[in-house]
């Protein structure tokens, strides 16, 4: 099939893909640039394991068209840490807060947080569970989910 | 997932006449977060994908003198964060912010929710029950009808062929209004609801006569439906618990409920009859 050019911000890199009009922003992460952080469960926008930021906001990859990314800023799990490998406090509070068991849903519950912390800084428990009620985790680890999205929220806090 | 060429017209014309060129083998699309679903599950196998999102000024929230414009194109997440809609429209909010996930939301367009035309749309029953009325430019013009009559079965509405709803205008409503809706389901997010319930109130200054009643209930027939038996008891009485509890149901009477997976079609009418009252008190509280 025909492929288009596409070009947006990748991790904060300009970046151009040349993929079939089809796809989708998750099967260009994954299977063109070979970021495979972002994860495909369902593949209908049901369980946000494909969770990634474009600009400021939260999205299904998984039913995103690629063609729709242009000119756009696009963040993906593998952006989250710093470039010289930092985590981000997010990370940080996931691992030390035992919030990944499988880890299959990881990165989509990172980047719902994310998302959340970029308009909110300071979240309460409710605000927190509605911003990752798109995002299933099937080992029912959402207590330590949830305190670990706000483990993080103070340590950002305290950094400031 | 089958193959297909992916539009981005600028305009509606552009759209209407990229539309006509591929006929049967176009579709149109805005957030995707239905049509993509339906392209991956081979409901559909559009050889063009015709996106409406780079068309300008179909993503507005206008308010004024009363009268609420909302463009096709905003988004669930646009009305959930918008203070005009938190303040002067309460019951959007109501239905919008239990749509989905905020992944869909950001992305899942007002004006698709309702051309999907699912019976359990969650936004079709409040936009019905506030008066809303459609607008669409096609390749034969302009036409604006009631939101009510646009649904004409489950996945059918009164749009033609190439066809793009615009906008939604909804009326100035009488003073002295209230209006709430309930998504009855298991968990908020992520769920289709087993059913939906609006309920508008308008109250005479004496604020306890009603002067207008309209009930809204969705996913207890093939499309969502006004419950005017209900409306008629309210309408002219002062609204007490004895004339909420005759409304309830009246509104359980006429509606059609059946049995499906999310509920059976007995339990469907005792909680119409039991969110009918409900309704109407956040109603009127928020009328007052």
């Amino acid at each position: 099939m025909k492929k288009v050019s596409v070009s947006f911000t990748l991790n904060g890199h300009l970046v151009t893909a040349e993929v079939p009009p089809n796809w989708t922003l998750l099967k260009t992460l994954r299977e063109y640039f070979e970021l495979t952080g972002s994860k495909e469960g369902c593949g209908v926008g049901e369980c946000g394991a494909c969770t990634v930021i474009i600009d400021e906001d939260a999205i299904n990859s998984c039913i995103y068209p690629i063609l729709e990314v242009e000119g756009k800023s696009v963040t993906t799990i593998e952006g989250v840490a710093s470039e010289d490998g930092t985590l981000h406090p997010l990370q940080k509070a996931f691992l030390e807060n035992n919030g990944v068991q499988c880890g299959f849903c990881t990165s989509g519950m990172i980047m719902s947080a994310k998302a959340l912390l970029n308009h909110n800084p300071d979240p309460t428990e409710d605000e927190i569970r509605a911003s990752i009620a798109g995002n299933l985790c099937r080992c029912t680890g959402y207590v330590q989910i949830v305190e670990s999205i706000e483990k993080a929220t103070d340590m950002i806090k305290q950094e400031k | 997932m089958n193959k297909f060429d992916y539009l981005m017209p600028i305009s509606i014309s552009e759209a209407i006449s990229l539309h006509k060129n591929y006929g049967d083998q176009a579709q149109y699309i805005a957030g995707g977060t239905d049509v993509m679903v339906k392209i991956k599950e081979g409901k559909i196998n559009p050889q063009f994908v015709i996106s409406l999102r780079h068309i300008q000024d179909l993503d507005h929230i206008v308010y004024e003198k009363g009268q609420l414009t909302i463009g096709a194109l905003v988004t669930h997440r646009m009305l959930e964060l918008s203070p005009t809609i938190r303040k002067e429209f309460p019951i959007l909010i109501d239905a919008v912010e239990n749509i989905g996930s905020v992944q869909i939301r950001n992305v899942a367009t007002i004006g698709g929710n309702i051309v999907n035309a699912v019976p359990s749309a969650d936004s079709a029953v409040p936009l019905i029950t506030l008066g809303a009325e459609v607008r669409t430019i096609g390749p034969k013009g302009k036409r604006a009808m009631a939101l009510e009559d646009f649904f004409v079965g489950p996945g059918k509405t009164l749009l033609k062929d190439g066809e793009i709803l615009v906008e939604f205008v909804i009326p100035k409503l009488p003073s002295h209004t209230g209006a709430a809706y309930w998504k009855h389901t298991r968990r908020a997010a992520m769920e289709l609801p087993i059913l939906g319930v609006a309920v508008l109130i308008s109250f005479d200054d004496d604020m306890q006569t009603c002067t207008e009643a309209k009930i809204g209930l969705g996913v207890v027939a093939p499309t969502p439906m006004r419950a005017k038996n209900a409306e008629a008891i309210l309408k002219g009485k002062k609204v007490d618990d004895e004339i909420l509890k005759k409304a309830g149901k009246a509104a359980a009477q006429e509606c059609k409920a059946r049995d499906s997976i999310r509920g059976k079609a007995w339990y469907r009418k005792d909680m119409v009859e039991l969110f009918v009252q409900r309704m109407a008190i956040v109603a009127m509280k928020r009328a007052r």
